[in-house]
């Protein structure tokens, strides 16, 4: 076999004339954008976006202000994104990503309450007895261990992606609507949980989730001291959760059967069957995950706000699915990955505070969201008849 | 029934080209009001090759599905290598022994070629991890360049995804993953369908192969020189139903084009054939 082959057949292979993966365009993209908003940035605000050479404040060049609140906004939804990226892998979509977080955020957050606060009765608790003659939290159900509303949190998430998944895999209803059916549930469940009101108060073992130092913990302690550990990560658990996910989920997609069964569903449904992969029960599984990864993000959030709404999660599912379509994640399956939604995460989180840097109408903000959800599934249209016409 | 296919010997006796690997009784597949195939009764010996010959819509594909368990046949009985057999899926029947290259080709065009000629079936590490369990690319990549090897098919890249590959490639790929894997038998619809004259050589040179080696095979093809060249016995399909059972030594191309066409059916395939 010749040097420059690794085929069969000795047909010349060069392996420097390889073309990019997809991911560095997304990359080059996010690059792009910023110079983009910085450049305008400097005749509209005049100043920089990302970068802060004057006061030197955090001990970086860096404006790490502005860049741990974009990272903070992206980490949570990203969070979602990476299990929504695995059901449009599937050549599936998940629309009810948004209300699955917003039911799990009113359960889970009833579990992780304390019984009291400021020595009056939690007046936001959601298990109630009576005691002499008073309605006061169940004694019982409060200041659980941690683990309890984590544990239930997932489930909860882990549950609704189960019944997407059934509903897919048996019925052979699209996932467009079934997931478009738990949507509707899912929200009438969280509203429906406590009536509308919130729940809040949560112990502080609950709180330190999202706004504790995760990092620090990991490591025992060993560089508490460093500028690491006290400037970027702290408080920024939901990104340090987000990266860590991302990094088990890039392997799994890439290195695991599971991954490649996703892969294989979304390329071929048919090849798929019939080279033998239980196609049925690897869809449950794939909804599964990516419910329970809703469920964990509901967790963050209510954690991170220390109050859990019936409306929290409002239109996430496609804040998640533009973040997985942006990153290069086809809509028809079976091409793109969990890198590809982490950058596109990225430019979705630029973009977004982009506006607020640039002083421009929260209103522009959402406008713009729409505009980017729907230019990336053209985007993703083009791209895909490029590849068909090569 | 009269009509066993090599004459009515029973499953287990002698015979020169070995024991029957399988044996399908009334074989029966409607699409709804569509009788796709009725009534095939069809065995095939260990040693031997057997060709399915048919024009387009005559139920050969149908038939390679109902034997692979793809769908469910709607009635009749499958027997392989020594049992009746009701596959779940052609997982099972796979693991039972039976590799087909499917006329659809059944490859997943976003996966490469590794990922293809394993896919169902990959080289794991850490299984432990149940679903979860580790891919071990290594192995993987060289038993496939070892396999293509065998087959002497001209493939640039294999870690190039078969969107980007010829279709010629794309069938070489699928024949490749049969012939990697050994098997009790194997079942190849129109395999050189969309091959050039040098790749449609080398197919027929693995098919001989496995007829060195003593293995079984289910040829499905349009072209009359292949199958002649090829297998030691024909059977025809028409509008479903089983019309002749030739062997190769007792019949011609014209022979077998008049039962394709219907100008001829066999006495004994008479009841309903039309
Ligand atoms: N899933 C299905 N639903 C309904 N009808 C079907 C289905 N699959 C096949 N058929 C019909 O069954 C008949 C036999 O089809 P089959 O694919 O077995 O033909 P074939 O002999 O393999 O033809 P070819 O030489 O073109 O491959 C055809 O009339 C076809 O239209
Ligand atoms: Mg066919």
């Amino acid at each position: 076999m010749a040097e420059t082959s690794q085929g069969t057949g000795g047909l010349k292979f060069d392996r420097n004339k390889r073309t990019w993966p997809n991911e560095a365009n997304v990359f080059i993209a996010l690059i792009l954008l910023i110079g983009l908003f910085e450049l305008i940035g400097h005749y509209r605000v005049g100043q920089s976006m990302l970068f802060d050479f004057n006061t030197n404040r955090d001990g970086t060049i860096l404006n790490m202000a502005r860049i741990r609140i974009i990272i903070l906004q992206v980490s949570i939804i990203g969070i979602i994104a990476l299990g929504v990226t695995q059901v449009i892998i599937t050549g599936g979509i998940d629309l009810s990503s948004g209300s699955v977080v917003g039911m799990t955020a009113m359960i889970a957050m009833s579990f992780a309450l304390t019984a009291e606060v400021n020595g009056n009765p939690n007046g936001r608790a959601i298990f109630l007895s009576e005691v002499d003659g008073q309605m006061v939290p169940t004694p019982w159900l409060h200041d659980l261990p941690v683990m309890v509303p984590i544990l239930v949190g997932l489930l909860i998430g882990i549950l609704a992606g189960f019944i997407n998944g059934v509903f897919i895999a048996y019925t052979g209803i699209p996932p467009f609507i079934a997931t478009l059916g738990m949507m509707v549930s899912a929200r009438g469940v969280a509203n429906w949980w406590s009536e509308g009101n919130p729940v809040s108060f949560p112990t502080d073992q609950y709180t330190a989730l999202a706004n504790g130092n995760l990092l620090d913990t990991l490591t025992f302690g060993l560089f508490s001291e460093s500028w690491a550990m006290q400037e970027v990560f702290d408080g920024q658990n939901p990104a340090v959760f987000f990266i860590l996910l991302a990094i088990l989920f890039h392997f799994i997609m890439k290195h695991t059967i599971y991954g490649k069964h996703t892969y294989a569903i979304g390329s071929n449904e048919d090849a798929a069957r019939m080279s033998g992969i239980n196609v049925n029960r690897q869809k449950v599984l794939v909804y599964a995950i990516a419910g329970m990864l809703a469920g964990f993000a509901a967790i963050l959030l209510t954690s991170k706000n220390l109050t859990a709404q019936s409306g929290m999660g409002l239109i996430y599912e496609l804040d998640a699915i533009a973040m997985a379509v942006i990153g290069g994640v086809s809509l028809s399956g079976g091409r793109g990955s969990i890198l590809g939604t982490v950058l596109g995460a990225m430019i979705f989180g630029i973009i977004i505070s982009g506006f607020t840097y640039l002083r421009l109408d929260a209103f522009y903000q959402e406008i713009v969201k729409g505009m980017i959800i729907v230019g990336a599934v053209v985007l993703d249209q083009w791209r895909q008849r490029r590849a068909s016409n090569r | 029934m009269a009509n066993n296919a090599s004459g009515g010997h029973l499953p287990h006796d002698m015979h020169p080209l070995g024991p029957v690997i399988l044996k399908s009784t009334a074989l029966t597949k409607h699409y709804g009001g569509v009788y796709a195939l009725n009534d095939a009764n069809f065995e095939i010996r260990k040693g031997e090759h057997v060709a399915i010959m048919g024009d387009n819509g005559a139920g050969k594909s149908t038939f390679v599905r109902q034997i692979t368990a793809v769908e469910q046949r709607t009635s009749g009985t499958i027997w392989f290598d020594g049992r009746d057999v009701e596959f779940e899926g052609p997982l099972e029947a796979r693991k039972a022994g039976i590799e087909t290259v499917f006329q659809t080709l059944a490859l997943a065009d976003d996966l490469d070629v590794p990922d293809n000629l394993f896919l169902g079936r990959e080289i794991t590490r850490w299984n432990f991890l149940g679903p979860f369990r580790r891919l071990d690319y290594k192995a993987m990549r060289a038993k496939t360049l070892e396999g293509l090897e065998k087959t002497a098919v001209k493939i640039p890249n294999i870690n190039n995804t078969i969107r980007n590959m010829s279709g010629g490639q794309r069938q070489c790929v699928a024949i490749a993953r049969t012939a990697t894997f050994h098997s009790k038998l194997t079942i190849m619809d129109e395999p050189t369908a969309a091959l050039g004259v040098q790749e449609t050589a080398q197919v027929e040179n693995i098919i001989r192969t496995l007829k060195e080696a003593g293995e079984p095979l289910i040829l499905i093809s349009h072209n009359m020189r292949q199958v002649m060249d090829l297998v030691d016995r024909i059977v025809v399909f028409r509008r479903g139903r089983i019309v002749a059972n030739l062997k190769k030594e007792e019949t011609d191309g014209e022979d077998v084009v008049s039962y394709i066409t219907g100008a001829r059916t066999q006495p004994e395939y008479e009841v309903g054939a039309t």
